[in-house]
């Protein structure tokens, strides 16, 4: 399949591992951001095919893990609700609140609809005018412009049974906490590539240039994250600080400026908290007043409330890259995708459940 | 598991999830903790697609499986003929030749005759281009609202040639694996149809009676151990199954394993892995090594197997694992998953 085979081609990537074998010559933390480039690193075996002195830890990019136990228990309540269709993409439905999850509410008699695009619980709000139609609009920037549009469109129509429960959380707000904390051991990052289709890179050029640390924007595919490792691993080598683009067949520096021109009609940034991190001042996005009428916190009146995480998950740890999952002991005993306690086991794309599903063998063995 | 001693905020057991059907460690789970402690014998016990049962001396298989698949129609079949593939191969895994059916209905008030005509239509062709007969059936209506249409159960019974003996259990270190063609088909077809997925997809399930495959397979090679259609939980779930109850660990090759392009571009926009997706015509058999060679070429020359490669061994150690060497020479565990595959979001 083009764009697939010639990334997932075991000659390109040999030659990428041997050039990195000549280049590195002392040892090197890399991060990659993004949950699905861990996914793919656990899937290839990356971290085995790489030289040993370069180290990869793995970022907080994965949207459904970071969701914030108390916006998960928000759309429990939401979707438990007998005049409402709660509409949501799949991999939210297992994240589980801190009593319930979706399946179960589903299961109870909810009426929880898993959609692919946001437009589809716009459809499903025109066809059922006497229920209330709440789309769950997590994500980082890249899922931002879709609903954007959709709450766009909804208002335009004049839909008054459609809402959305916002939480969109912003990625360089995140790398800024983890290059300010004291413990930081990164010293270059991946940059999300689909975060930066949309966006563009310039702010993580600010961001290279303040820390001086390095960034690849890489794409998805094994040759993709090879080759990101190994620009980044070029520019330690040389002591350079600089953002470059490894994945020019989508990102371009200033991103898609129609879909920015769309988020920043909607949206405005605010603080969001994490899951497994905590507060990030201005790393979200929320729904500007005048769309008031389609936030569903608003709608349904939800108060704020604080839900304590799991003390055993040391979540946090291994979101900053300071601890390995299976460095806690809870990993594959008390915590399972079946069972996750914290953040990275919850979505295939977190780091955990990334190790849970391709690397217990090696624990094993 | 004791529930008490675990300090997890949610049991996924106090109450049926969708998950509980779909083939994955959940499924496990209720066969476990429900079905096996209330219903144990020897004969359940062995866990296969089907149970044989020695009745005067004839070795009878006797399998059931209910079909509630939504849409009732699709690419490439509908529930009637899929409710008798699904049966014909439950026995065919057994090496038995499938005789008869028989045949549930339960409809929910309101369906459309017409659409009950083509699904029986559907049903009864199949069954006589697999050579089964149709002896007894039922009927129930349910109240609109407690159905979703038409739900098809079908138990199948069949005779297992003498010498005959095959089990999930008999897996054996040094034993290849071979899969009879590409992956992936039935699950995106049903998928490509269902509410909600707006995406135009050319993949025809590959719904279709074995039968005949494992009898030109029985006849080519004395060594086959164990035969499995890898249904729902695609051929990992399947495969995960073969080597815990061998306690074997099983290692795949990604390169000989076939997705067909289509599947593959469906896949990777839905953000699923075709090793885990459905499949309703295709089978995975487990083979004494030196038998491996015939037993493909029989295969490759009948129209069901013609795709057929060798695309594992069975190996000692980590007893229940499945691993896989990637197409990058690295390697990872094929995993059984919990529920369903749940698209990504991004």
């Amino acid at each position: 399949m083009k764009y697939i085979d010639e990334y997932r081609d075991p000659q390109i990537a040999q030659a990428l591992v041997q050039k990195m074998a000549k280049q590195v010559t002392r040892p090197w933390v890399l991060m990659e951001i993004c949950g699905g480039q861990t996914h793919t690193l656990m899937r290839y075996g990356i971290d085995e095919l790489i030289p040993k002195q370069v180290e990869l830890v793995h970022g907080p990019g994965c949207p459904v893990c970071v969701t914030a136990l108390e916006v998960v228990d928000k759309a429990i309540e939401i979707a438990s609700r007998p005049d409402v269709i709660f509409v949501s993409y799949g991999d939210m439905l297992r994240v589980p609140g801190s009593s319930s999850d979706l399946f179960r509410v589903k299961g109870q008699g909810g009426d929880v609809r898993i959609a692919y695009t946001p437009m589809e619980a716009v459809k499903i709000a025109r066809a059922n005018p006497d229920r209330k139609v709440v789309f769950f609009a997590i994500g980082f920037e890249t899922t931002a412009p879709a609903n954007a549009m959709t709450v766009w469109q909804a208002r335009r129509e004049g839909l008054r049974n459609f809402s959305m429960l916002v939480s969109h959380v912003l990625v360089p707000p995140a790398i800024r906490v983890l290059l300010d904390s004291p413990a930081n051991r990164v010293q270059g990052f991946i940059a999300p590539g689909h975060v930066c289709t949309v966006m563009g890179y310039r702010d993580y050029e600010e961001l290279a240039a303040r820390y001086h640390v390095p960034i690849v924007v890489g794409g998805f595919e094994p040759v993709d994250l090879l080759e990101a490792i190994s620009m980044l691993v070029a520019q330690l080598e040389e002591g350079r600080a600089e953002v470059e683009n490894q994945y020019v067949r989508a990102v371009s520096r200033d991103g898609n400026l129609p879909a920015q021109r769309i988020v920043e009609q909607v949206f405005e940034t605010a603080g969001r908290k994490w899951r497994g991190i905590g507060n990030i001042p201005m790393s979200g996005w929320r729904l500007r007043p005048e769309f008031a009428a389609f936030d569903a916190e608003k709608v349904f009146g939800l108060s704020e409330i604080e839900v304590p995480e799991p003390p055993e998950c040391i979540s946090a740890l291994v979101l900053q890259g300071l601890k390995k999952p299976f460095e806690c002991t809870a990993f594959g005993v008390r915590c399972t995708p079946e069972n996750p306690l914290g953040a990275p086991m919850v979505s295939a794309e977190g780091a955990c459940a990334a190790y849970y599903r391709y690397r217990r063998h090696t624990v094993a063995s | 598991m004791n529930a008490l001693s675990c300090p997890v905020p949610l049991r996924l057991k106090d109450q049926i999830l969708l998950g509980h059907g779909s083939g994955g460690t959940l499924s496990a789970e209720l066969m476990r903790e429900i079905f096996l402690p209330s219903f144990s014998n020897p004969v359940l016990d062995c866990l296969d697609d089907q149970a044989v049962v020695t009745i005067n001396g004839a070795r009878l298989a006797v399998t059931t499986d209910s079909f509630v698949v939504k849409p009732l129609f699709f690419k490439g079949g509908d529930i009637g003929s899929l409710s008798v593939h699904g049966t014909v191969n439950d026995l065919a895994m057994g090496g038995a030749t499938p005789l008869y059916l028989t045949v549930a209905f339960i409809l929910e008030e309101g369906l459309p005759t017409e659409t009950l005509r083509r699904v029986v239509a559907s049903l009864a062709r199949a069954a006589e281009a697999a050579g089964v007969r149709v002896i007894t059936g039922d009927t129930k209506v349910v109240e609109k609202g407690s159905g979703d249409g038409l739900f098809i159960n079908t138990t199948g019974i069949g005779v297992v040639p003498d010498g005959v003996h095959l089990s999930a259990n008999q897996a054996r270190p040094g034993d290849r694996v071979i899969l009879s063609g590409s992956i992936g088909e039935h699950g995106i077809a049903i998928l490509a149809e269902r509410e909600g997925l707006e995406f135009e997809s050319p993949v025809e399930s590959d719904s279709a009676a074995l039968h005949t495959l494992v009898a030109a397979m029985l006849a080519a090679a004395r060594g086959i151990r164990c035969l499995r259609d890898p249904t729902r939980g695609g051929v990992s779930s399947t495969l995960n199954e073969i080597a815990q109850q061998s306690q074997v660990s099983i290692r795949l090759d990604e390169r000989a394993i076939t997705v067909r392009p289509e599947v593959e571009g469906a896949c990777e926009l839905l953000g699923l892995d075709p090793l885990y997706v459905a499949n309703e015509g295709k089978l995975v058999a487990i083979v004494a090594p030196e038998d491996a060679a015939p037993l493909l070429e029989a295969m490759r020359r009948h129209p069901l197997g013609a795709g057929a490669q060798i695309i594992g061994s069975v190996t000692e150690g980590n007893p229940g694992m499945v691993t896989m060497r990637t197409v990058l020479g690295t390697s990872r565990m094929v995993d059984m998953l919990a529920g369903d595959q749940l698209p990504r979001i991004c």
